[in-house]
């Protein structure tokens, strides 16, 4: 597979403080990565470098033969889609909501093939019947997948979603990662999430980056998250076994075992 | 992405062309409000014969003496100063993120406020006269207008540098308005205190905003800053709509967000300045009319900028009209009647929550 998003020496500070320091790694198309690390080490900070909503010091984010970090913000959107962590919900139905995610395709107005792509969304997240309710009677699940929804209209070619399943309970969550695992092979593109539940990080992503001190310490397939690689990176023993053929990591549990 | 296959769902068709009923039946209100406000006063005058001198047929010299050297001016300030204020409202509580932000409560009126009492006692251009209709008068209103105008602009240049310093934080500029606010407001009160009764007189008579004061020579003025200024904010819609989804959406969505909330208040603020120091200090008006609107047609800004604007007309025309028979022959202020007629309907829509 080809190379689809090339991250290089990417830095960042935040006064004068190292937040990033020499991040580098690339995705394929179709591929989900997981960006995991503990609280604080700049995980965050880095999707949103990677959309020039921080501006890195050094580095390139080659999107195919484009420094995205040359373009306008305008053509970044047209090409990334972000979903934050924090939703703010308004007195908008959810089709309003997703349909601002045209912003960076409208000119004057929308015209019915912005219409028409938010309509293909819904139908492609099984949202029909959410369409015309307003998000703020949404649950958290269904705000989140507006969010989600919202970025997929983009059309953008990686989507990065900072902890898309925070605060959502069992079944949100495995139905979120499942529509972003679909969506991204489905069509073509690719995802960078960033995430604290290290199960679901290995049910739902193909590569993982471990950061550790505003730096890449392993990045990889499956194979690399071990339990030596989590306790440098948390500084907490673990034990990852099996189960139903699916591998999972059961923490502070290792000393014993 | 291949999402070409969708279509455009019917019944979001019906949910749009609703917003638009509110909105055409808002256009209908302001029409009848307009002709009313015209019609009424000490001289009766038929709202047909009103009609017939706006189109130029009426057989009535006196009639339209009337209509078009005293109604017509007032009117029409009541609908460009409504408007102005009104979006100057929307704009502002859309850009900081803030319900109660208008020009009002962010102290650009007060600094207005402070600017004609400085006209007034330090550069004396307060005097008291005996008439019924107004007993007293500025006597050089076009000094008392340029230092209000001034002063508003000051204020809105500390928000502005202080927002720019501290990164535009919608937080930064709401508490600095609020503080410019108390500032002037203590600057009124201390230049009151070393000032004569006519004076003091001045200063209270200029604060009680007055659309009875225009004339046909300053509305070109306020009717080219609030028209630029609502196609501006028109043509910004999707990106308030952005911001008010959050600053992070806004930004990969691919607004920018510093220059859109900078430039707004800019704007926000030059119109609620030419309002404030022409005719004074009007309230209310930019704090509630988009909280009406929203109730009616929700917070999308395609159509909560509008629909406020209208609002903001209905709701000065009427408030107009009402303060010229009311106690008549005397003329109340504008403002005390926007927000005496505002504040119930204000409450009702609270009460009665969002229409869906």
């Amino acid at each position: 597979m080809t190379k689809m998003l090339t991250v290089n020496e990417l830095k960042f500070m935040y006064r004068n403080r190292d937040v990033l320091q020499q991040i580098g790694f690339s995705i394929e198309q179709g591929q989900v990565i997981a960006v995991l690390g503990p609280n604080g080490v700049g995980k965050t900070t880095l999707l949103k470098c990677l959309n020039r909503i921080l501006k890195p010091r050094e580095g390139t984010v080659m999107l195919d033969d484009e420094n995205l970090l040359d373009l306008d913000t305008m053509d970044i959107a047209r090409r990334v889609g972000y979903v934050p962590q924090r939703v703010e919900t308004g007195r908008l139905t959810a089709f309003d909501a997703v349909l601002l995610g045209r912003r960076p395709h409208i000119g004057w107005d929308v015209v019915a093939r912005d219409l028409a792509i938010v309509d293909a969304v819904f139908r492609k997240l099984g949202m029909e019947a959410l369409r015309l309710s307003y998000i703020d009677e949404m649950s958290g699940g269904e705000l989140q997948k507006v969010a989600i929804a919202r970025a997929l209209v983009q059309e953008p070619r990686i989507l990065l979603l900072d902890e898309p399943t925070s605060n959502l309970d069992l079944k949100n969550q495995v139905d979120i990662l499942t529509n972003i695992r679909e969506v991204v092979r489905d069509h073509g593109i690719a995802a960078i999430m960033t995430m604290h539940d290290l199960n679901q990080a290995l049910r739902f992503a193909d590569t993982f980056i471990f950061i550790k001190n505003g730096r890449v310490h392993v990045h990889g397939s499956h194979d690399i998250v071990t339990p030596s690689v989590i306790e440098d990176v948390y500084g907490l023993p673990v034990m990852i076994g099996e189960l139903g053929g699916v591998r999972c990591v059961i923490p502070g549990a290792c000393k014993t075992t | 992405m291949h999402l070409n296959q969708g279509i455009v769902p019917e019944d979001y068709r019906a949910y749009l062309d609703r917003k638009v009923r509110w909105i055409l039946l808002g256009l209908i209100l302001a029409f009848v409000f307009f002709i009313l406000a015209i019609s009424v006063g000490a001289v009766a005058i038929p709202p047909l014969d009103v009609v017939q001198s706006l189109l130029g047929i009426s057989s009535s010299d006196k009639w339209d003496r009337i209509v078009w050297n005293v109604r017509l001016p007032q009117a029409i300030a009541a609908v460009v100063a409504g408007i102005g204020l009104a979006i100057a409202g929307v704009a502002m509580q859309s850009i900081l993120r803030n319900p109660i932000a208008s020009p009002f409560t962010l102290g650009i009126s007060s600094a207005g406020a402070f600017g004609a009492a400085v006209s007034v006692i330090v550069l004396g251009t307060g005097t008291m006269q005996s008439t019924v209709a107004s007993p007293v008068a500025i006597s050089n209103p076009y000094v008392t207008t340029v230092v209000a105008f001034i002063f508003c602009m000051i204020a809105t240049g500390i928000i502005l540098a202080i927002s720019h310093i501290k990164g535009a934080s919608p937080e930064v500029m709401v508490l600095t308005g609020v503080a410019l606010s108390s500032l002037f407001s203590a600057g009124v009160m201390f230049l009151q205190y070393f000032s004569n009764d006519a004076q003091l007189a001045a200063v209270v008579f200029w604060t009680f905003g007055d659309v009875g004061r225009a004339t046909w020579d300053m509305l070109p003025l306020m009717v080219v800053v609030v028209g630029a200024g609502t196609l501006y904010f028109i043509a910004n819609r999707w990106n308030y709509n952005a911001i008010d989804a959050g600053d992070e959406t806004a930004l990969g969505l691919g607004v920018n967000v510093t220059w859109v909330r900078l430039a707004g208040m800019t704007v926000a603020a030059v119109i609620s300045a030419v309002i404030v120091a022409l005719l004074g200090v009007i309230g209310f008006v930019g704090l509630v009319c988009p909280h009406m609107v929203r109730r009616l047609v929700g917070d999308d800004q395609r159509y909560l900028i509008p629909g406020t604007a209208i609002a903001g007309a209905v709701l000065l025309l009427a408030s107009d009209t009402v303060a010229r028979i009311i106690v008549a022959p005397y003329i109340l202020p504008v403002a005390v009647l926007t927000a005496f007629l505002g504040a119930p309907v204000f409450i009702y829509l609270l009460f009665r929550g969002y229409k869906r």
